[in-house]
């Protein structure tokens, strides 16, 4: 073990980026594009080294920093990745510096601002998904709504300001409730015997609260994280914050700022509350299906397809949340995979439509039609990225919707069959907006013109098209990230599950499919 | 028996002393001054606030009580001295471009604003409920006169108007509410009256509970507390903005002192019965000041219902009553100057050189015309509103800690609600700073060195308080351990 505070380097190197650009002069707008680009990537290939150092058969936290803050309060810096984390870290840096990339002709005004909101979204993506302290976590997890507030209000759409203050005002509202269940819990676990002052999560998940306790503090710590994910019913900010936000933004929004809500159920809600967890199950997997169902058929009438993508991300963050809850090694570790997937798809898709908002300055289906013979480099990329979201085999969206459908199918037949509807709407409605976009006759004179992918854009895509494709014919390595530390969270949730004996769950895929073929067979005896 | 000056110990008076003493240094030489060197009269008084943080700093961590308790410069004291200090001392910064530009560069102003300075020591560093009364009265009447300092102006001449009719009436509350307690216990003295409700010493509990009663319609009033603010929107708004700035953070803080004190030490067994009168004006204060809040089209006005709204967050940790919650208070009440003088400055900096910027709508696009005001007033709103890391995050965080510590978790969650709906108001203030189209007009003046020294020591405050707010909790938790010993 080395003692380089790697995590703290990741995380807070963008701030120097910050730095960095204060001190630059607001004219050379070129120069703050290549710094914060510049960041961005170094960020990246640091945060590599994380994944490179990474022991893999340790289900615990690595890299772990430790450092007194406000002892008074037992509060620490804390910081450490886990096998469900690293992933989200590398989707950050990836994404920041792809969304860095694809913002150099979309964003004209305020260059050196822009970039500095950007720098500093990261340092506050990376710090939730590091934070091991629980105030730490909640300073960053509200810190970072104000460079997205601003990327939103200063460099969105026409209706940005509704959108922009709608998503601060439902994200925070979400969490000062958590805040509020944060501090009971550090009461809580104060008052039980040997109990010490402390917001240490990891101390923390050692106290064991009566069911009715656990409840509530549940249902604080799940309103944020449902808020954030969007889950049915408080999915309403997505759209707007989505359609209003500038590329860039949108990127950010659906890639990683999606995934804090399903990540701090992982992290927070499901261990330290597994009683609760078991109890809420059935109720969230059924908002997961609605999510799911709802979704996609609102995605099919949308007419922008700005917001077509967003009504999707509803949908798929569905599927993340069904399979976190089916609370099965295949479903949580699908549904971590999907987090990444979605990241990349709906990413990439958003990127593209940006790309063609900048050629034509409109989002709607109708404005276009037969693109493909115009741009046939930009309909590939589309094609592929399209088919990845539906789930097509052999691309990243199939391996985790699949594991998804597995691990529910074991616990409950009737979720999977509902969600697997979504697949196929899912295929409908990404489908019939390509038909109408890309194929048949050119309708609009104007789209004769279109240029085809510039360098850059390539550049920008084909990083995030490699992924879709890596993962999609070889996930192993990302699977074996999380096995470990799923394996664990499982053994937290289940942990007196199990010792009434009344489920085993299954530690490996061999064993999963072992039990379903003796469920199949008791069945048959039955009959 | 030979009369013979009884042995004064000068260490607790010095602070007051040298404040005075500056008040009537400037008064002298303000006849002497040409009216376009009178900056000069603030530069001094400066030098005399300054001098005045020295000689607390030199008594620091020696508690002393003299005149049998009608001063007591605990540590208690000393940490409001400090606070009240650094108001003045932000507000002298803040004020010498202004007064300048509003035409009200008269030497009074100075002298008038240290000897509200020194009401609120006096107040803060009294064991005696008359002394705490002689110091409100020192800082009210002073501030009566500051408020109409425009004296050509209709606001500013009904701000003071109101300011003194109700102030009148909140210490006659006060007053009879001293009244009543030394009608019921025998004394004026904090811990006598507390020995006596202890030992059941209390020729009527109904007068003890009633003179408790008119203290806390007082100091309600005092504080700004819902149903007793009625006064504070237009008297805020109507005070030239930098006494305003003074009022919103040196008067609550000293009204607060006080009433921690007199809660804190005098009464501390009868907590069960102020706690619950508490709780109700804490959830009322909070909601009505951030309800209406959000209607406010002045920033002035904003602000001061925002004021309002800070006072209930306040009293949230009052209810509490604990170590943690009074120590919250003076956490709270330093992280609060801090934010609120920067954005007075800020708003003193983005002044037109006709007039001022009354309207939020005023100040569309300035956000990225001026982009170290814009960023230093998003840093203040985002602080107002609780959101970290800055110190008003910390400082909500240990006062809803201290409400959930002492089991008052409805409390709490009323209290993080009202902070959600602040941020629509606060937010509002960025979003038409960096959203807005603002007309085109010529460039402001430079920055006065005062005003920009004003806004880079609230930063650094806000920042300070909101990302190691470690030692300086332990300093106030330290403070409050003076108010029950």
């Amino acid at each position: 073990m080395n003692t380089f505070p790697l995590i703290s380097t990741v995380v807070f190197l963008p701030l120097l980026g910050v730095g960095v650009l204060l001190v630059l002069d607001r004219q050379r707008e070129a120069a703050a594009k290549h710094v914060a680009f510049a960041v961005s990537v170094l960020t990246f290939l640091l945060s590599l080294q994380l994944y490179r150092e990474f022991e893999l058969n340790v289900p615990g936290m690595q890299f772990v920093e430790q450092k007194a803050w406000i002892p008074g309060y037992g509060i620490q810096y804390h910081v450490g990745v886990d096998g469900i984390s690293l992933l989200l870290v590398l989707l950050t840096t990836f994404l920041t510096a792809i969304a860095i990339l694809s913002s150099y002709t979309a964003i004209t005004t305020s260059v050196k601002e822009y970039m500095i909101c950007m720098l500093l979204l990261e340092t506050g993506m990376l710090g939730v998904f590091v934070a091991l302290d629980l105030v730490l976590f909640y300073i960053f997890w509200e810190g970072m709504l104000i460079p997205m507030y601003f990327l939103i209000g200063i460099w969105g759409g026409p209706r940005r300001i509704y959108a922009t203050l709608k998503f601060f005002l439902y994200t925070m509202a979400g969490g000062v409730l958590m805040l509020v269940a944060i501090i009971v819990l550090y009461y809580l676990n104060a008052g039980r015997p040997g109990g010490e002052f402390t917001f240490d999560l990891l101390k923390i998940y050692g106290l064991q609260l009566p069911f009715a306790t656990q409840a509530w503090l549940f249902l604080a710590f799940a309103v944020a994280f449902a808020i954030k994910v969007p889950m049915f019913p408080f999915h309403t900010w997505l759209p707007d914050a989505h359609v209003e936000a500038p590329t860039a933004g949108s990127v950010i929004l659906a890639g990683v700022l999606l995934k804090m809500g399903t990540y701090g159920f992982l992290r927070f809600a499901l261990p330290l509350f597994p009683e609760a967890t078991r109890y809420f199950t059935p109720l969230f997997a059924w908002l997961a299906i609605i999510g799911i169902l709802y979704g996609a058929l609102v995605s099919m009438v949308q007419p922008d397809l700005k917001k077509l993508v967003a009504y999707s991300s509803v949908s798929h963050l569905g599927f993340v949340m069904l399979g976190i809850f089916a609370l099965t090694i295949q479903g949580l570790e699908g549904g971590i995979l999907q987090m990444i997937n979605h990241g990349l798809s709906t990413g990439a898709l958003f990127l593209i439509v940006g790309m063609i908002y900048e050629r034509r300055h409109t989002r709607m289906i109708q404005d276009f039609g037969g693109l493909a013979r115009v741009i046939p480099v930009f309909t590939a990329c589309f094609m592929i990225v399209t088919l990845s979201s539906i789930g097509l085999p052999g691309l990243n969206g199939f391996v985790g919707e699949f594991l998804i459908l597995l691990g529910t199918f074991r616990v409950h037949r009737l979720y999977a069959v509902l969600a697997t509807i979504g697949v196929i709407l899912a295929a409908v409605y990404m489908l019939w907006m390509f038909q109408r976009v890309m194929f048949g006759g050119v309708t609009h004179d104007e789209n004769r013109r279109l240029n085809d992918l510039t360098p850059r854009e390539i550049a920008v895509l084909v990083p995030v098209l490699l992924g879709i494709i890596w993962i999609g014919i070889y996930p192993r390595p990302f699977l074996a990230v999380t096995e470990a530390s799923v394996k664990q969270l499982l053994a937290q949730v289940h942990v007196r599950y199990q010792a009434e004996a009344e489920d085993v769950t299954p530690t490996t895929q061999q064993e999963g499919k072992k039990l379903i073929a003796d469920r199949f067979a008791e069945r048959r005896h039955a009959r | 028996m030979p009369g013979s000056l009884p042995l004064i110990s000068w260490g607790p008076l010095l602070p007051m002393l040298v404040v005075t003493g500056t008040g009537l240094l400037i008064l002298v030489l303000d006849p002497f001054t040409l009216p376009a060197h009178r900056n000069r009269l603030g530069v001094i008084s400066l030098l005399g606030v300054v001098a005045a943080v020295a000689t607390v700093l030199a008594e620091w961590g020696q508690p002393e009580v003299i005149f049998g308790g009608m001063l007591a410069a605990d540590a208690f004291g000393q940490f409001f001295s400090l606070v009240f200090l650094l108001v003045a001392g932000l507000t002298l910064l803040i004020s010498m471009p202004y007064v300048q530009r509003a035409g009200m560069n008269y030497g009074e102003y100075y002298a008038l604003l240290l000897f509200s300075t020194l009401g609120m020591m006096v107040m803060a560093n009294s064991l005696d409920l008359i002394t705490i009364f002689l110091g409100l009265e020192t800082l009210s009447i002073s501030l009566y006169i500051l408020a109409g300092f425009l004296r050509d102006q209709l606001k500013s001449n009904e701000s003071a108007l109101k300011y003194l009719l109700l102030g009148a009436f909140a210490s006659g509350f006060v007053l009879y509410g001293i009244a009543l307690v030394y009608g019921a216990c025998g004394s004026t003295h904090l811990r006598q009256v507390a020995e006596a409700v202890s030992a059941g010493r209390v020729s009527s509990p109904t007068l003890l509970i009633l003179g408790m009663g008119l203290l806390i319609i007082g100091f309600g009033f005092k504080v700004a507390s819902v149903p007793f603010h009625m006064w504070t929107p237009d008297v805020y708004e109507g005070a030239p903005t930098s006494v305003t700035a003074f009022m919103i953070a040196g008067t609550k803080a000293a009204a607060f002192a006080a009433f921690l004190r007199i809660l804190m030490t005098a009464l501390p067994v009868l907590q069960a019965d102020w706690s619950r009168v508490l709780w109700v004006l804490a959830v009322l204060t909070m909601t009505v000041g951030n309800v209406v809040a959000i209607a406010q089209t002045n920033i002035k006005r904003m602000l001061a219902y925002s004021s309002i709204a800070h006072a209930g967050y306040i009293l949230v940790a009052l209810v509490a009553a604990s170590t943690l919650g009074s120590g919250s208070v003076l956490f709270y009440l330093v992280a609060y100057t801090f934010m609120n003088l920067g954005a007075f400055a800020v708003v003193i900096a983005l002044s037109r050189r006709e007039a001022e910027r009354v309207t939020i709508d005023e100040y569309a696009g300035l956000g990225l015309k001026y982009p170290f005001l814009g960023a230093a007033m998003s840093l203040f709103m985002f602080s107002l509103a609780g959101i970290p890391p800055t110190a008003g995050f910390m400082g909500k965080f240990y006062i809803f800690s201290a409400a959930i510590q002492a089991k008052y978790i409805g409390l709490a969650i009323i209290g993080v609600l009202n902070s959600v709906i602040s941020v629509y108001y606060y937010l509002r203030v960025t979003v038409v700073m960096y959203m807005g189209q603002g007309e085109a007009e010529p460039r402001a003046d430079r920055l006065s060195p005062a005003l920009t020294l004003a806004v880079i020591i609230a930063i650094i405050g806000t920042l300070q308080l909101g990302l190691f707010p470690s030692r300086f909790l332990e300093v106030a938790l330290r403070s409050v351990g003076a108010l029950l010993g």
